[in-house]
């Protein structure tokens, strides 16, 4: 009998902090655990007690790299449940400001955390001294984003210019004019990026994933829409708790999440792209075309060039809002509170982000409930290691360990937003 | 006489999580105090951003907070950044050193780079900054202020 222990015991290039324990018995593996071991970050207790007009800035601080979504989705839960809607210019204005954060935060992905596994390092840091144009390149795509999160959030990190209802101050089109100029660059990049990580070598790995994402009659969804998933179910975002329940597993901090008592589905671009291909841009449809991906992409290696084509849809949709851009009557809608439950969805770079609230007359916060789109995917995350390795357990084990990290980043993991945190050790032996 | 951004102040770190804030609340007290041409950066750790702000910079202070053991409220000013104190920056897995390695790597590292780490107590999720990291922040904004004066002259 052979015993073989895998122990990924500090995850590198993901957000965050976990580790990953792999133990098979004669080429079967009997326990597989993505772990998240740092303490939960308690952020919905924090909010119950705080007024409902506190939410958007309290979550934007779950996360340094997605704050605009946790800000998207926490206004549209509370606006649901005071009756309020954020329509016109103003939700023009909010899906901007989100597609700044893609921009930003999937460029960071693709060049400096997922790229170096195609190249051969061991960091994206190792990779900017051999292929200092490329990096500087990607440097240039993301000052993009953080440029046109600064002109709609107020600043490039947690952007402090939202509010439920709209804006604290509403950006001019004279202000936008120059983050235009600059998108109008990023976007070339983003179709240089596309046909660059298009040539990457990617392993024949396909996985028989359940999709879930939002899905807008009008778009691309992103900032709104219904839930729906690949095997055709549908439901609106306040029919979210009917159908996926978190439950508490020993290994992780993070909870697991269950889809119609199911675990297993996947969120993020993958998800996304694979239900919504055909609402993108023009421009990202011809680029995915040109980079060989179909209408659904089940690859998770070529995800990389999923969040390149998003990139462009967001690069692309950014300029066509600028031009069209009327400027709103007022920077807000006035929300008023009453006691009732609202429910808000987004999607975040990662995958769909809900938030729930439920206020009192007096807009005092009673319960609220985040389900991130990483503890979504924590038990895909595991079933794609499982049939990745259990096949290549023969494997020197330095090489196993390194092919199960190349395996979590696929899927851009945010376990500080999982866990309410990630860190990532790798200890094969 | 200094053109913007020739020097450049950034504060690193999270609000909402007690002294983890320090070092963007350096550089918050320093708005509006200090010569037009001092670039005030607020910023998680993000080493893309870091690079960018300090490009072509003669002169870059970057102010973090920092858990060594020592008294809080305590400044250090290490020589570099290895070997210093655990530069963190913010909850996420990069940092300052990741950024001064990055900038290294691409030929975008200032002139000079000054980093100045406050001693934080608490870096609990809501809770306020400490009394003595308060001290801290207020008397190195002055030192600052004084001091930009006389590079950016």
């Amino acid at each position: 009998m052979t015993h073989k222990t895998v122990k990924v015991g500090g995850l590198t290039r993901v957000e965050g902090e976990g580790a990953l324990l792999v133990r098979a018995r004669d080429g079967r593996i009997q326990d597989l655990e993505l772990r998240i071991y740092e303490p939960p970050r308690f952020f919905e207790a924090l909010l119950r007690g705080r007024f409902h007009t506190e939410p958007p800035d309290i979550t934007a601080r779950i996360c340094g790299i997605c704050p605009v979504a946790y800000q998207m989705s926490a206004c549209q839960a509370i606006e649901a449940a005071c009756g309020a809607e954020v329509t016109g210019p103003l939700r023009d204005l909010r899906l901007l400001l989100y597609y700044g954060e893609w921009i930003e935060s999937h460029t960071l992905h693709v060049y400096l955390l997922h790229a170096p596994d195609f190249l051969g390092y061991d960091s994206g840091i190792a990779m900017a001294a051999d292929h200092r144009d490329l990096v500087q390149r990607g440097l240039a795509l993301k000052k993009a984003g953080n440029d046109l999160v600064a002109a709609v959030g107020g600043r490039p990190i947690h952007p402090v210019n939202v509010r439920v209802g709209g804006f604290y101050r509403v950006p001019s089109r004279r202000e936008l004019a120059p983050v235009a100029e600059r998108l109008r660059r990023a976007r070339e990049i983003a179709l240089e990026t596309v046909s660059w990580v298009a040539g990457f070598d990617f392993p024949e790995v396909e996985h028989g994933y359940r999709f879930l994402a939002l899905r807008h009659p009008g778009e691309y969804a992103i900032l709104s829409g219904a839930v729906v998933t690949s095997d055709g179910g549908s439901f609106a975002v306040r029919e979210w708790p009917e159908h996926v329940t978190e439950e508490q597993v020993p290994h992780s901090t993070a909870l697991h999440a269950r889809l119609d008592g199911s675990p297993g589905y996947l969120v993020g671009p993958m998800a996304r792209y694979s239900l919504n291909s055909a609402q993108l841009s023009p421009l990202a449809r011809e680029a995915a075309a040109a980079a060989g991906l179909g209408p659904v992409c089940r690859n998770p290696f070529r995800s990389i060039v999923v969040r390149a084509v998003e990139i462009v849809h967001a690069c692309d949709e950014a300029l066509r809002l600028i031009d069209d851009l009327a400027e709103p009557d007022t920077p807000y809608v006035p929300v008023e509170p009453r006691a009732a439950t609202g429910h808000g969805a987004s999607e975040a770079p990662r995958g769909t982000l809900y938030h729930r609230y439920r206020i009192d007359a007096g807009g005092v916060i009673r319960e609220a409930d985040i389900v991130p789109p990483t503890s979504q995917n924590q038990a895909r995350i595991e079933a794609d290691l499982r049939h990745l390795i259990e096949p290549r357990l023969d494997l020197p084990e330095e090489e196993l360990a390194a092919l199960c990290e190349r395996a979590i980043r696929n899927h851009d993991p945010c376990i500080s937003c999982s866990a309410h945190f990630l860190d990532l050790h790798v200890d094969a032996r | 006489m200094s053109t913007p951004g020739d020097i450049v102040v950034i504060g690193l770190g999270g609000d909402g999580r007690g002294d983890d804030a320090a070092g963007l609340e350096v550089v918050r007290r320093l708005r509006g105090l200090v010569p037009p041409a001092v670039v005030l950066v607020e910023s998680a750790g993000d080493p893309a951003q870091l690079v960018e702000a300090w490009t072509g910079a003669r002169l870059a202070v970057v102010i973090d907070a920092v858990s060594s053991g020592a008294p809080p409220g305590a400044v250090h000013r290490p020589a570099g950044v290895e070997g210093g104190p655990s530069w963190h920056g913010s909850s996420h897995s990069f940092g300052l050193a990741d950024a001064v390695d990055l900038g290294r790597a691409l030929g975008r590292l200032p002139a000079r780079l000054v980093v100045i780490g406050i001693e934080g107590a608490d870096f609990t999720i809501g809770a306020p900054t400490t009394p003595p990291v308060l001290s801290a922040i207020d008397a190195l904004a002055r030192e600052l202020e004084q001091r930009l004066r006389q590079e950016s002259a």
